[in-house]
């Protein structure tokens, strides 16, 4: 649901790299999405073009660059990589585990004209 | 138009203002010149976007010179540029803005979390009841229609302002720090936010706050901390709410805190019911607890300071 306010951000920050750095079309915009940050790809792809239509953004590609996700195990101590955010931990198999990387989602680059 | 800012979006108004508020994301990103006009009592705490760090004079790799080199001169070459940058980071920043504003003013700002109907504004009627004549508090609500929840909290005596977010399915920092704005806040006091009602999107959202609670109603289900772990996350306490109801239920509430505290580790996990008030005085406690510690930290530091200017006399 909140794909499409992150989508509004995202044009938001293509708009001022725009001004900053003189260009007036985007054509492909890659975006690195942590495996905890908690977006569906498939609804940020959608939010992306309905959210692009009329900015210079419009019919821009957009990619994903996935983040794997780590997270701090309370039971070993250790921080693990993880490939889904309930799994248990690879080294102890514990299960209290706090999510330390993988949380972000950041505009990576974009081709631009 | 907003004359704070100029922001205008599609959404979000916030009452009591003497112009409907509105805000978006992407319309507000340019055109900031200020001077703030308002006439409240506080500087505006947001850092607008002109004031944040941006990537290092916005580092351009040029990876397109290969086959563009072949177009003709003139001809629009594509070119590749390095953005790096958090897509919340407008979010994040207005966030800091906040958490800024709450220190100054010793001010302890909670984020409420919860689905819809969890109980939020109902403990918080019932929490403003019992803190009344000791300690100011405020209230913000967030919600996508009505002032339902607010009239309820001023019904109580206590100042709340109304966050009517329309689309939108939470409070951003930026709504937020117009809300502090028009309700102003007493020194000392406490902030509620009652975020919208929603397991998912507020999660992603930091308003400033120094504590995180979310609620979960007993009637939900075992299995909401592990549907919605992001929610639970970030926790500080997390309210198990309506525990009168249990009698009636086969919920199994032991299933339901061991969920939490898997996805939740370091939170506290309170049980509370406004209608029997069990737990209530737990989290009171907890409140004044989170107040008291907020106020000697804040004090420290700035007694901390005063030595530091004496000692440079
Ligand atoms: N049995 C019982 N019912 C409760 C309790 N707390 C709240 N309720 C009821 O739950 C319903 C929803 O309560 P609200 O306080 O409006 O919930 P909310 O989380 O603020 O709801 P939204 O703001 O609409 O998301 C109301 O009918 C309340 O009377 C409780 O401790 N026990
Ligand atoms: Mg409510
Ligand atoms: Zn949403
Ligand atoms: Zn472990």
């Amino acid at each position: 649901m909140h794909e499409m306010s992150l989508c509004e951000s995202l044009i938001g920050v293509i708009e001022e790299s725009a001004q900053k750095e003189g260009f007036t079309k985007v054509t492909r915009v890659r975006v690195e999405v942590g495996r905890f940050a908690g977006v569906e790809q498939s609804a940020m792809r959608f939010g992306f073009e309905v959210v692009a239509r009329g900015t210079l953004a419009q019919g821009a590609v957009l990619d994903f660059v996935d983040v794997p996700g780590s997270a701090w195990c309370f039971d070993c101590g250790r921080t693990v990589e993880l490939e889904n955010r309930l799994d248990p931990c690879p080294i102890c198999a514990g299960t209290r585990l706090q999510p330390s990387g993988g949380m972000e989602i950041r505009l990576k680059d974009m081709e631009v004209i | 138009m907003c004359t704070t800012c100029g922001c205008s979006g599609d959404g979000a108004t916030i009452e009591g203002g003497d112009h409907p508020h509105p805000h978006g994301g992407a319309e507000h990103a340019q055109g900031h010149s200020h001077g703030h006009a308002h006439d409240h009592p506080h500087e505006h705490p947001h850092q607008h976007e002109h004031e944040q760090p941006h990537p290092q004079g916005g580092a351009r790799l040029d990876y397109g010179g290969g086959p563009a080199r072949a177009h003709a001169p003139g001809l629009s070459q594509a070119r590749m540029v390095e953005i790096e940058r958090n897509i919340l980071s407008k979010n994040d920043a207005y966030a800091a803005g906040n958490r800024a504003c709450f220190a100054r003013d010793g001010l302890l700002a909670l984020n409420l979390l919860a689905g819809p109907g969890a109980g939020k504004t109902t403990l918080l009627v019932e929490t403003l009841k019992t803190l009344q004549g000791g300690i100011p508090c405020s209230v913000i609500e967030g919600d996508q229609q009505t002032s339902n929840d607010a009239d309820r909290i001023r019904a109580t005596g206590t100042p709340a302002i109304q966050v009517n977010t329309g689309k939108g399915c939470h409070l951003d920092a930026h709504m937020v720090g117009h809300a502090v704005e028009h309700l102003g806040v007493n020194m000392g006091g406490i902030l509620f936010i009652e975020n919208v009602g929603n397991l998912v999107c507020p999660a992603a959202f930091d308003l400033g706050e120094n504590k995180r609670v979310t609620l979960l109603s007993v009637t939900e289900g075992e299995d909401k901390p592990l549907k919605y772990p992001d929610i639970f996350e970030k926790a500080d306490m997390v309210l198990l709410t309506k525990t009168d109801l249990l009698p009636h239920l086969d919920v199994n509430v032991e299933d339901m805190e061991a969920n939490i505290r898997r996805v939740a580790p370091l939170a506290r996990i309170l049980h509370v019911s406004t209608r029997n008030a069990q737990g209530m005085p737990q989290w009171l406690d907890w409140l004044m607890a989170e107040r008291r510690g907020l106020l000697d930290a804040l004090a420290a530091q700035a007694q901390a300071r005063a030595d530091m200017l004496r000692a440079a006399e």
